[in-house]
């Protein structure tokens, strides 16, 4: 799966969205069920505030040293026996991986989680091979079973199923004969993965942090599948986006406990792993051979621009979950595999304002995704900031809009065609009112009529009922 | 005490009720209101949309109209925000930018302006109902205007208080975002209004004419019998 995962307009994908009452209920009880343990894990810590400057503290000082961190866990990966590939494009990074699994003649890959590997489209380019690739996270592998579904959010990647549907989908698909009860349906998954682990080839995660000073990468799971994919096969292939480290243990762990709290409202996960390069003598377990592939694909163009910030961003998606627009159009309608204020930032920045230039418009500017960030992202200024971008700088807006704007830029800056303006209103808009409210409303006022009244501008404007009140107000 | 009141171009030409509200609630704490004649609109519709350079004229405006003011006072959370946006788009502007700090920095919301700086919570007012309150975004998030509509709600006599479920979200106004974006909107202040329906007030609060417009008018639409006012008719009611 690419990071593009529909053809569809912007629109037909929200009108979609907006239709599927199934999908719109499991996002919106998840959204709650998150937020409050997402608020309640902060609590718990005291000076939440204090742990949010201090995330964003260290991702900014590691995204301002970016270089001199990369060189050195690159030179620590190689010294502890793993090799490092620096991929700039999504290309280059498969072809790489491509290289490794031809070379070691691997038949079956097992993944755990990774966005960055769905975003340059791994998996289609290792079938492209003759290989099977599993993925091993529940979510994941729920959607891959149910014919390659693409995610819909980037930590809880089936949020938008309910249990019955996957119970469905194993049915329909694996014979499946038990209930819907989750720990059933569970059972069936895991008992199908564990013969997976046990016989593959190559196993790819995804890094969550990884660690310059002593080369290691992290992982953090709710399942322990990334520990079984990194420790039984003899090939152990990491992907990570290039902006996903910290200098040392200790920033990790600030970095840890800001995810996990924002992420699932948890203290820890139940499993959060550190490893360091290939299997050594004495080691009871690992893989033989340790690959790091730090992947690039565009990040470095926004480094460095007014987009910076959002390379902070630690994937907890506490800014889906707080998102009161993804709530009901849902993670599929974004068309990326990046959803919500994140997704509307950062996909058209590495996909490009051709396909994703409606998604910094998906949003009422609300700022709860801001308030809602670990690590201080400024996402409804970056929303914005990318209006500005597709009006002024690519002329991307449609000409009534431009035409529109102009207008109103004119009226409110010069009184008299403001004078004109609105003491025309009312009488403008008598032919489309009724009371004091107007049902159907012409131009632009169309689409709010749809579902609104609109107010009938006042007959006396509030500025000369204060001009002829008598002075003193009695 | 003097106060420059910044109405906002939705209350000069829709809500002039709200405004009348704020002048008579101010001027019984004792404040002397002024209405310069040259304000017009604090430019977020088009500000919000991506049109930066094409608001600045329209910020200028203000900014020149209440350069004398001491004390700014706004009926709604999200343009006063916006007042207080400016030293961001003027940033580097040798002429404007400390102008714009200026206004920014003599800026209220209304409901704060009272509490923080006139000192009061009790405006003696006097309304009976059930009544609930959307916290409105803007106001609450940006602004950082949190405590001061409840404790002055808390003072009305004969006011039932419920809480809104889900409060903190966003009623899906968004300014250009409601037309722009008209059927995600929608079913977000449906959402909103089955939240109102649900605490079985018949009495709907908010501090901000925008979120209001876009409420009240869903509910209008729907025929409810729910009431919509801005809290300065509310402090205004005795």
């Amino acid at each position: 799966m690419a990071m593009k995962i529909s053809t569809d307009k912007f629109n037909d994908r929200v009108d979609k969205g907006l239709q599927d009452s199934f999908m719109r209920g499991a996002v919106s009880s998840a959204q709650e069920r998150f937020q409050t343990r997402r608020l309640a894990a902060a609590k718990e810590l005291g000076n939440w505030e204090d742990w949010r400057s201090h995330g964003e503290e260290i991702r900014q000082h590691v995204l301002e040293n970016l270089d001199f961190y990369l060189e050195e866990l690159s030179e620590n990966v190689s010294k502890r026996g793993g090799h490092v590939y620096f991929a700039q494009t999504a290309e280059e990074a498969t072809e790489y991986i491509q290289n490794v699994v031809k070379q070691k003649n691997a038949k079956k890959i097992v993944k755990s989680k990774s966005m960055v590997t769905e975003e340059i489209n791994l998996n289609a380019g290792l079938e492209n091979l003759g290989c099977e690739v599993i993925e091993t996270d529940l979510g994941e592998y729920i959607l891959q079973v149910d014919d390659q579904e693409p995610p819909s959010h980037i930590v809880v990647p089936a949020l938008h199923k309910n249990k019955e549907q996957i119970r469905d989908v194993f049915k329909e698909k694996q014979g499946y004969d038990k209930t819907e009860q989750p720990e059933e349906l569970a059972l069936h998954a895991r008992e199908k993965l564990r013969q997976e682990y046990l016989t593959a080839d190559v196993g790819i995660t995804g890094c969550n942090f990884a660690i310059a000073e002593t080369g290691s990468i992290t992982l953090v799971t709710n399942e322990g599948n990334a520990d079984l994919v990194a420790a039984l096969p003899k090939t152990q292939i990491t992907v990570m986006g290039m902006e996903r480290l910290v200098p040392t243990f200790e920033e990790m762990e600030v970095l840890v406990s800001l995810l996990t709290r924002s992420a699932v409202g948890q203290k820890l996960t139940s499993y959060i792993t550190t490893l360091t390069g290939p299997k050594e003598e004495g080691d009871v377990d690992g893989p033989e051979e340790f690959h790091l592939v730090i992947v690039d694909n565009g990040r470095s163009d926004i480094l460095g621009g007014e987009f910076q910030s959002i390379l902070q961003c630690i994937r907890c998606a506490a800014c889906v979950n707080a998102c009161p627009v993804y709530r009901h159009v849902g993670g599929h309608s974004y068309g990326s595999i990046y959803s919500g204020p994140v997704g509307a930032i950062l996909s058209p920045l590495l996909g490009g304002y051709d396909d994703y230039k409606e998604l910094p418009y998906a949003s009422t500017l609300c700022g709860a995704c801001t308030e809602a960030c670990p690590v201080k992202i400024p996402l409804h200024e970056l929303l914005h900031k990318h209006r500005q971008v597709i009006v002024e700088k690519e002329g991307r807006a449609p000409v009534s809009e431009k035409l529109v704007m102009k207008a109103f830029g004119l009226g409110a800056s010069t009184p008299a065609l403001y004078k004109i303006g609105s003491k025309m209103a009312s009488p403008a808009m008598s032919p489309f009112t009724k009371g004091a409210k107007i049902s159907k409303g012409p131009g632009p006022l169309k689409a709010w009529t749809e579902a609104r009244e609109f107010p009938a501008p006042n007959k006396e404007r509030f500025r000369d009922w204060f001009h002829n009140r008598p002075k003193g107000g009695e | 005490m003097k106060v420059t009141l910044f109405a906002t171009c939705l209350v000069d030409m829709f809500q002039g009720d709200v405004g009348k509200a704020i002048v008579e609630v101010l001027e019984r704490l004792g404040c002397e209101i002024e209405f310069p004649e040259s304000q017009i609109c604090c430019g977020q519709p088009s500000y919000n949309s991506g049109y930066v350079e094409d608001t600045k004229n329209a910020m200028k405006k203000m900014i020149s109209t209440f350069e004398h003011a001491e004390y700014v006072v706004s009926p709604s959370g999200s343009c006063a925000y916006m007042f207080k946006e400016y030293p961001n788009v003027f940033k580097g502007d040798p002429k404007w930018e400390p102008k714009a700090q200026a206004l920014a920095a003599k800026t209220y919301e209304f409901t704060e302006f009272i509490v923080d700086v006139l000192k009061v919570e009790d405006v003696g007012a006097h309304l009976e109902g059930k009544a609930t309150y959307h916290t409105s975004c803007h106001m609450t998030r940006l602004l950082g205007v949190k405590q001061a509509p409840m404790k002055l709600l808390n003072h009305v006599k004969g006011l039932e208080y419920t809480e809104l479920p889900g409060k903190e979200r966003c009623c899906g106004f968004g300014g250009t975002f409601s037309v722009k974006m008209g059927n995600i909107s929608e079913q977000m202040v449906d959402e909103k209004v089955c939240n109102v329906e649900e605490t079985g007030a018949d009495l709907l609060i908010g501090a901000d004419a925008g979120c209001l417009m876009n409420i009240g008018g869903r509910i209008d639409r729907q025929g409810k019998p729910i009431k919509v006012m801005h809290i300065a008719e509310v402090l205004n009611s005795r």
